[in-house]
């Protein structure tokens, strides 16, 4: 509105309005140089290498990588009959340099996953390739063995032409693209994944609803009893909040086990027999009871904080008003504590979902969850692909809870006991 | 918590009934801790109660177990406990500077995309750690570092800077910044109000983030499971394998010790809380 004249000036002359912007630019850039070295830092070791897990996830390279004439002669192929001499001829010359440089032993193992039986055909190869003649490789090749003339074959090295794959990711929910390229379930006794994805999501839940429901009566009495006495009690809370979860793994296993303090009390009482003690432990049981205690003060701490927040005038008003306390609770305080009933769950979930030490240790065969798994793969098999491609799906499902929440809810009420 | 005199009797009930809930989940919650105290004084080589002890028999308890933590031959606890400490005090010096130094630029009022990058920073506290731990172990391997303390020391900085980001910039939030600019227009230099008006204030926050941070790295055992070689083994990594394998009870006196340590750290944190919230004028 104000005209060319009418502008402020400061002393040097440069109007107020540029000198401000330049002053808040100095700032911004200022306290971003301050964020900047963390920022760097986690961006290089933790957010790049998770974005390294993504693309080891879908690579699938190796194959395209061994046999590069062969794919670009298979272009022209439409995979319904054998290929032509061409691609024999590509596909020789390929396996060729590969014997040379000792990999074929990786391109065989490649393959036999793809399809079993290339093997022991690939071997066979390699020592009759040896005394081929020049030309009519195509004749040669489906000399040494049969299944070298089967248009199946062909097909699945085909199928390894793509640099990508998603084969992991459907590995992880038990499917798998079956030779006509639809995805399909694998057989029903082979579906171990599912059961993981599902058992693991059935304990998370529980065990957030088994610490919801026993941290809401200790929070609220921590929350309205007087500060010497909740002082005293906070301690039973934050005590195993402090204290390592190994020790804490260790304690429950030296209870649940069978010849542990709680069988031991459960025969005291007589409620079992002493020779037909019940397993408590490497089993859902186990897994349960501790990861429900190993979790509980997560649970507890936002609700407390919560809780601490409602005045206690609200209850008396709402019962002067004619509500019966059970009234008064649910229509007053309850809602009140949505925050943190939030928080906590989510804290709790978001925890319980990816658990790994308690569970390998008290869980046995049955309470293992997908995290367990991960480890597994990372571990013992190598197939850090498969490893990392489970681990994204995991991380998408988390993202996607805590974005929900963030809807629901908002983040900005998590707070640090 | 008494009730008043004129309470109906099914309030009285209901009353009772809550507080003998709360009296079990408290002792759910801290019972198991007590039950490792008794049981690493055992004389014996089992993890339960023997008959002796249950008699309180003097000779049914010995320091055997402890004699074994400290003494034993070929026992991997003096090499852990070195390591775990070492790494952990590095950690967590690491965290505190690069978190507090991030904090104060988050507090700015003129930090651009805010919310962006306050979610990065603390991403490695909501991100599952099994993936944290497959994360961290490619770029180690990458870079050169698995299996050396270096790794490990940058991988729970890693994991330890969200606290420090979290409970310093809560810290600042209650700060009075008219106090710096008073400073600086007493012709005070940035770092030196930093270091005399800021850090003071601000410190009860900084040394409750340096616990957490110290906690998390002495306490973390799934990202170097996936790190360590057997040099670098920590006290964690050994209780994880002695559970699994041979359940001694060594363990049990090792454990015992940490629980030890983690009252210390309980004592500490919340000595440093209280002053915090004095120092900030939050009395409740």
């Amino acid at each position: 509105m104000s005209s060319e004249t009418g502008k402020i000036l400061t002393t040097d002359g440069i109007p107020l309005e540029v000198s401000l912007k330049k002053a808040e630019r100095k700032n911004k850039i200022k306290a971003f140089l301050l964020v900047a070295p963390l920022l760097l830092f986690l961006l290089i070791t933790y957010i790049f290498p998770i974005g390294d897990m993504l693309m080891r996830s879908v690579d699938d390279k190796m194959v395209t990588e061994m046999l590069p004439k062969t794919f670009k002669s298979m272009e022209k192929w439409d995979g319904k009959e054998l290929p032509s001499e061409e691609v024999f001829e590509s596909f020789y010359l390929d396996f060729q340099k590969l014997v040379e440089e000792k990999r074929d032993g990786k391109l065989s193992t490649q393959l036999n996953y793809t399809k079993n039986g290339f093997k022991s055909i690939l071997k066979k190869l390699r020592r009759k390739a040896k005394n081929f003649e020049e030309g009519n490789y195509k004749e040669q090749i489906m000399a040494v063995h049969q299944r070298w003339a089967d248009v199946e074959y062909w097909r699945a090295i085909q199928r390894r032409a793509p640099a990508y794959t998603s084969q992991k990711y459907l590995k992880g929910i038990d499917m798998y693209k079956n030779e006509e390229g639809n995805i399909v379930s694998v057989e029903e006794d082979r579906r171990i994944h599912r059961i993981l994805w599902l058992r693991t999501l059935e304990i998370a839940f529980f065990v957030t609803l088994l610490c919801f429901l026993m941290a809401y009566p200790i929070a609220h009495l921590l929350a309205t009893l007087p500060m010497k006495y909740s002082n005293l009690l906070m301690i039973c809370v934050l005590l195993p909040f402090w204290t390592s979860l190994l020790v804490r793994t260790a304690s429950w296993m030296i209870l649940l086990q069978q010849q542990g303090v709680v069988n031991d009390f459960f025969v005291m009482i007589g409620l079992v027999a002493d020779d037909s003690r019940p397993e408590m432990m490497f089993n859902k049981t186990g897994t349960y009871v501790a990861m429900t205690q190993i979790l509980l003060p997560f649970m507890v701490l936002p609700l407390y904080s919560v809780m601490k927040t409602i005045s206690p005038s609200l209850m008396r008003a709402g019962k002067s008003l004619g509500g019966t306390p059970f009234v008064a609770f649910w229509k007053v305080y309850f809602p009140l504590t949505i925050p943190g009933i939030g928080a906590g769950c989510l804290l709790v979930f978001i925890l319980a979902i990816g658990y790994y030490i308690t569970p390998a240790l008290v869980g046995g065969a049955s309470g293992t969850l997908i995290s367990n798994q991960i480890a597994f793969h990372m571990k013992s098999t190598l197939d850090w692909s498969f490893a990392s491609a489970m681990g994204l799906m995991l991380l998408a499902g988390v993202l996607a809870i805590y974005w929900v929440y963030n809807k629901l809810v908002g983040v900005d009420n998590i707070k640090l006991g | 918590m008494a009730l008043p005199k004129y309470t109906e009797t099914r309030y009285r009930v209901w009353h009772y009934f809550y507080i003998t809930i709360c009296t079990c989940v408290f002792f759910f919650l801290i019972a198991p801790l007590f039950v490792i105290f008794p049981l690493s004084f055992n004389a014996e080589e089992f993890l339960s109660f023997s008959e002796g002890m249950k008699n309180l028999d003097p000779d049914a308890f010995s320091l055997r177990w402890y004699k074994d933590m400290i003494y034993g031959t070929k026992n991997p606890w003096g090499l852990a406990a070195k390591n775990s400490f070492i790494i952990a005090i590095f950690a967590t010096l690491g965290s505190v500077i690069l978190g507090t130094v991030a904090a104060l630029g988050l507090s700015s009022r003129h930090m651009p995309y805010k919310g962006l990058i306050m979610a990065t920073l603390i991403s490695p506290m909501i991100v599952p750690l099994i993936i944290s731990g497959v994360a961290i172990f490619f770029f180690m391997a990458k870079a050169g570092l698995a299996a050396t303390h270096t790794g490990i020391v940058l991988a729970h900085i890693i994991l330890g800077t969200p606290f420090v980001v979290i409970t310093v910039t809560a810290t600042l939030s209650g700060f009075d910044h008219s106090v710096t600019r008073a400073a600086s227009s007493l012709g005070s230099d940035p770092v030196n109000t930093f270091m005399k008006i800021t850090l003071p204030l601000i410190l009860p926050g900084v040394i409750s983030g340096g616990l957490f941070a110290f906690v998390t790295s002495f306490d973390e055992v799934v990202v170097v499971l996936f790190l360590a070689g057997l040099e670098n083994t920590t006290i964690p990594i050994q209780m994880w394998t002695g559970l699994r394998e041979q359940l001694s009870p060594t363990i049990l006196a090792v454990a015992t010790c940490l629980i030890i340590l983690s009252t210390l750290i309980l004592v500490t944190a919340e000595l440093l809380r209280r002053r915090s919230e004095r120092l900030r004028g939050i009395n409740r």
